[in-house]
């Protein structure tokens, strides 16, 4: 199988925002399978399936995870041999007029140094009206628990997906998201597949651009909605996950990091 | 008289700084505001919103970060309630 590793800017970038999009990735062969495929249903397979006993070879869900790009990004973030959490089809029904509560999924879940990855593929092109996804880049740091940010119906620089068919998404277990209201006349679906790691998340990706000067430029974004202080905590939080995933604890953005931490003669 | 609510965030506790999200229930029942329904605040800060004739409410307290938790990121810290009654 044939894989494409995500850059170390990639995985900066998805280390600042919590996720990662892949628009228009999946082959029309597929898209074109996918909505018979997800209205009989997929079998779900038990908690902490590994992925090759969950979805048989040649089956929709393992064609699907085996694109180059898919699989690539996939071993870049949660490794190799990942187990399969759970899997949903989300079906929005035309003028649906409920959107779903902004929320993280499962329950609050503080773990810096690992994380599990949900894909979400959306087979048909999303359009405006159709109530894509919201997304809130960069929340997936916030401790909250579940719909606990149901109060918050809009933040700055919030993303309400549209998307060509075939777009997958690969978003941390933290993100804030919802599913909106379906306005238009046509059904929406949405398969998301959570996948857990069974390897240290360590250096998974292609690191020889480790240095680039984007790796610093990610890590260091603010997003439109951060409050003027709280955002200087979002970049201390993401330093501390980078250095977890990149085994380097020198590593730092500004020097906030470091500084809290210099205690000369103490040990920690 | 029907409550209109509208909710506030702010980039700082200064209540004219600037709006980094906001949320709208309606008990008038002419609007059904929900979550992702806009990208453009209704106003840039929350005095704006003052002098548009919402009366404020409710300010979010300016609570210590509890020990040990001093770098944990949660909740919008800088939320403002206002109401109009129409």
């Amino acid at each position: 199988m044939r894989t494409t590793l995500l850059t170390s800017a990639q995985v900066a970038g998805f280390v600042a925002a919590g996720y990662l999009r892949l628009d228009g990735i999946v082959p029309d062969e597929l898209n074109d399978q996918a909505i018979d495929v997800l209205e009989a249903g997929i079998p779900r397979p038990p908690y902490g399936t590994p992925v090759t006993q969950a979805y048989p070879e040649g089956s929709f869900a393992r064609r699907l995870i085996e694109l180059p790009a898919v699989a690539g990004a996939l071993h870049s973030l949660v490794g190799p041999d990942p187990t399969v959490d759970h899997h949903a089809v989300h079906v929005r029904e035309p003028h649906n007029g409920h959107a779903q509560p902004l929320h993280a999924d499962a329950i609050i879940d503080t773990r810096m140094d690992a994380f599990d990855v949900q894909l979400m593929y959306y087979p048909r092109e999303v359009t405006a009206d159709m109530g894509g996804t919201l997304v809130v880049p960069g929340s997936h740091l916030r401790r909250i628990n579940e719909s606990d940010t149901g109060r918050y119906q809009n933040l700055r620089g919030q993303t309400r997906l549209t998307c060509p068919a075939g777009t997958v998404m690969l978003l941390h277990h933290g993100i804030w998201h919802g599913g909106r209201r379906n306005d238009s006349d046509v059904r929406r679906y949405m398969f998301k597949i959570r996948f857990n790691p069974t390897v240290p998340q360590v250096r998974l990706w292609d690191t020889s651009d480790l240095d680039d000067p984007a790796v610093l430029a990610e890590l260091g974004r603010r997003f439109p909605w951060y409050e003027q202080a709280t955002g200087r905590l979002e970049v201390h939080n993401r330093v501390r996950m980078w250095r977890a995933l990149t085994n380097d604890p020198s590593f730092d953005v500004e020097y906030w990091t470091t500084r809290v931490n210099n205690r000369p003669g103490r040990v920690a | 008289m029907k409550q209109q609510v509208l909710v506030l965030y702010l980039a700082t506790s200064a209540l004219d700084a600037q709006v980094v999200g906001w949320s709208r229930y309606d008990g008038t029942g002419r609007t059904e505001p929900t979550a992702g329904d806009g990208d453009e605040p209704p106003y840039e800060t929350g005095v704006e919103a003052l002098r548009d004739g919402w009366r404020l409410f409710q300010a979010s307290q300016l609570i210590p970060p509890y020990p040990g938790h001093e770098y944990d990121t949660s909740f919008m810290k800088h939320e403002f309630f206002f109401e109009k009654m129409s």
